[in-house]
């Protein structure tokens, strides 16, 4: 229960700062101002104009002064980046997680296993053939190509099962960067490879309302994750086990490729791409509350919402006025964060 | 009771099983034996509906296997495979308790917590129910996969080779212990061996394979003998009574 608390306050915490740092000054006090003006309008509609009178011009004229503007900042512009960030990194997390677990792999993710390639692949397509498409249909495209290819992934990896766990990453990333190049050459002859670049580095910065809300079908996603929960630890322990058990194998690995392929593919089309956290957060999470699936799904798309509002923030903090991609930070974290874990496995892998 | 009837199994050209038809008998430690390559697992696999056999039919308690629902037959029968798999982080007890899952389907209830923590008793591993099995040792591994089998609480409980990779003492205890599951709760064990002293001294009935073809069966005291032993691994093998039971001698 104490851990939970601890989790919720420091994502509030983490939230309201996120919500002050930006280009636009924006206090802490404004915050107060504006709660306390909402309130104070709602108090006196309902028990008469008589209340407050005095402070409520006061407020007002703050109001038409300043608070106006900053509030519609906050309304379109910062809240929506905080929510778009906690939905996609806790879901990106939580794509790590089912992955890992259906491979029995620590070292598989939609960033390793070329998920995220054949995402950008779909998009790609859908940008060339249907131009005036929404990004409802970009999603589409990008979620069946990836659903197709990170199934073959999977079909590959079941006739090296009994190799190296390295070498199933390196195998899904060798497939990734095939993918990458092919796309890359299609999108050099049409001429669109600064389109293509936009995709590849994630960033919170152009999101406002309006343009992120896709986002949120990773909500009930990863309701759909906890339902499956225990069933996809047991698909971890292996089909034999599975199959002991008397669940069918097969249908647990395609319900968990189709909840980690319209996440990634969601996030590509909306935010970009974010690399390493379905890599490492899984990793941070199993060295202390261990693997089992239901157990840890909300450590996990705690920590994966931490991370990438910390990265984000820090984005904007580094070099204001400007913004450092959050694609860019990720990489060197995750990186750092990755290659200590694979330096250190035998302590708990 | 587990009826095999004609079933053979072809990987590519290679006939791995051929037409074995038998009655497996129950309330017994059974062990299969045989060579490697024999065609063991194979058949414990598709009895356990792991794998399609390429024909023939198998009859748990008189219904096809194709008949049980699969979960439904998971209360009946269960299979331990070879641990090839690195174990995830899991608890003892969480791994024993997914035992429970065919009955209860993840939401436990008292009876299935008194299974779960019976099954530690019974396989005395209560005091590492809290640790994670990658930091447990082989032997107690395996003993917490075989407490999830004993949670599952199936009548008939497949093991496949689940002496590999431990020493002498732990393998006697894991026999010992599965001795007591036939004895004590009327479980039928079915078990592929490879340590033919194993077999001798523990095992009440044998099922002998070579190059996929059942070439005997019958009551561990019938099954070893010299000329049964002969035909089954293709070697001399030198029989010692020892305090009543039969010690065989392969060492050179």
């Amino acid at each position: 229960m104490g851990l939970r608390v601890v989790q919720w306050g420091s994502l509030l915490a983490l939230g309201v700062f996120s919500i002050l740092v930006g280009s636009f000054d924006l206090a802490a006090g404004d915050l107060w101002n504006m709660a306390w003006f909402r309130l104070l309008g709602l108090v006196r509609s309902l028990a008469g104009s008589g209340v407050g009178a005095e402070e409520f011009s006061r407020l007002r004229a703050l109001w038409e002064d300043q608070l106006e503007m900053k509030w519609e900042i906050l309304m379109i512009s910062r809240i929506p980046r905080l929510c778009s960030i906690l939905v996609a990194g806790s879901s990106l997390a939580i794509t790590g997680l089912i992955m890992q677990r259906i491979t029995n792999n620590r070292f598989v993710s939609p960033t390793t296993a070329g998920t995220m390639e054949w995402c950008r692949f779909g998009v790609m397509i859908a940008i060339l053939y249907f131009p005036d498409a929404s990004p409802f249909w970009r999603v589409g495209a990008a979620f069946l190509v990836s659903l197709v290819g990170t199934s073959c992934f999977l079909g590959v990896i079941a006739r090296v099962r009994h190799g190296n766990v390295i070498l199933v990453p390196l195998i899904g990333m060798m497939l990734g960067g095939v993918v990458n190049a092919g796309a890359t050459f299609y999108a050099y002859q049409y001429d669109i490879v600064q389109n293509m670049a936009s995709w590849l580095q994630g960033s919170f910065a152009l999101v406002i309302e309006g343009n992120y809300e896709l986002l949120y079908a990773g909500i009930p996603l990863m309701i759909l994750a906890y339902l499956y929960a225990d069933l996809f630890t047991i698909a971890g322990m292996g089909r034999t086990a599975a199959v002991a058990l008397g669940l069918n194998h097969a249908g647990i690995m395609r319900v968990g490729l189709v909840i980690v392929s319209i996440i990634s593919s969601i996030t590509i089309v909306e935010v970009g791409y974010l690399p390493f956290i379905g890599l490492i957060v899984p990793n941070i999470v199993s060295i202390f509350r261990g693997d089992a699936v239901r157990k840890i799904l909300f450590d996990t798309a705690w920590l994966g919402a931490v991370l990438v509002l910390v990265c984000d923030v820090a984005g904007r903090m580094i070099i204001p006025p400007f913004e450092i991609p959050i694609g860019v930070i990720l990489s060197v974290v995750g990186g750092v964060v990755f290659l200590s874990l694979i330096l250190n496995k035998r302590s708990y892998a | 009771m587990i009826e095999v009837r004609g079933i053979s199994k072809r990987y590519r050209e290679e006939l791995v099983l051929r037409d074995i038809t038998t009655a497996l008998p129950t309330g017994k430690m059974v062990a299969f034996i045989g060579g490697n390559g024999a065609g063991k697992s194979t058949m414990l696999n598709i009895i356990c509906r792991l794998i399609e056999p390429t024909g023939g039919t198998v009859r748990v308690d008189g219904r096809e296997l194709k008949e049980w629902p699969s979960r439904e037959l998971a209360r009946v029968l269960t299979i331990l495979g070879q641990s090839l798999h690195t174990p995830a982080r899991l608890t003892v007890e969480e791994l024993v308790a997914f035992g429970r899952f065919p009955h209860s389907g993840g939401r436990l209830t008292e009876a299935d917590r008194r299974k779960i923590r019976e099954a530690l008793d019974f396989t005395g591993i209560w005091d590492l129910r809290a640790r994670f099995l990658d930091e447990l040792s082989g032997g107690q591994r395996q003993m917490a996969y075989i407490a999830m089998a004993i949670a599952q609480d199936t009548r008939y409980i497949f093991l496949d080779e689940p002496l590999n990779n431990l020493d002498m003492s732990r393998a006697v205890r894991i026999m010992k212990l599965l001795g007591r599951l036939v004895r004590e709760r009327e479980k039928t064990i079915y078990i592929v061996i490879h340590d033919i002293n194993f077999v001798s001294f523990y095992a009440d009935y044998v099922v002998a394979l070579r190059k996929g073809v059942l070439c005997r069966q019958g009551p561990a005291e019938e099954m070893i003998r010299p000329e049964v032993l002969r035909a089954v691994y293709d070697m001399d093998i030198a029989i010692e009574p020892y305090g009543g039971k039969q010690f065989c001698v392969y060492y050179e």
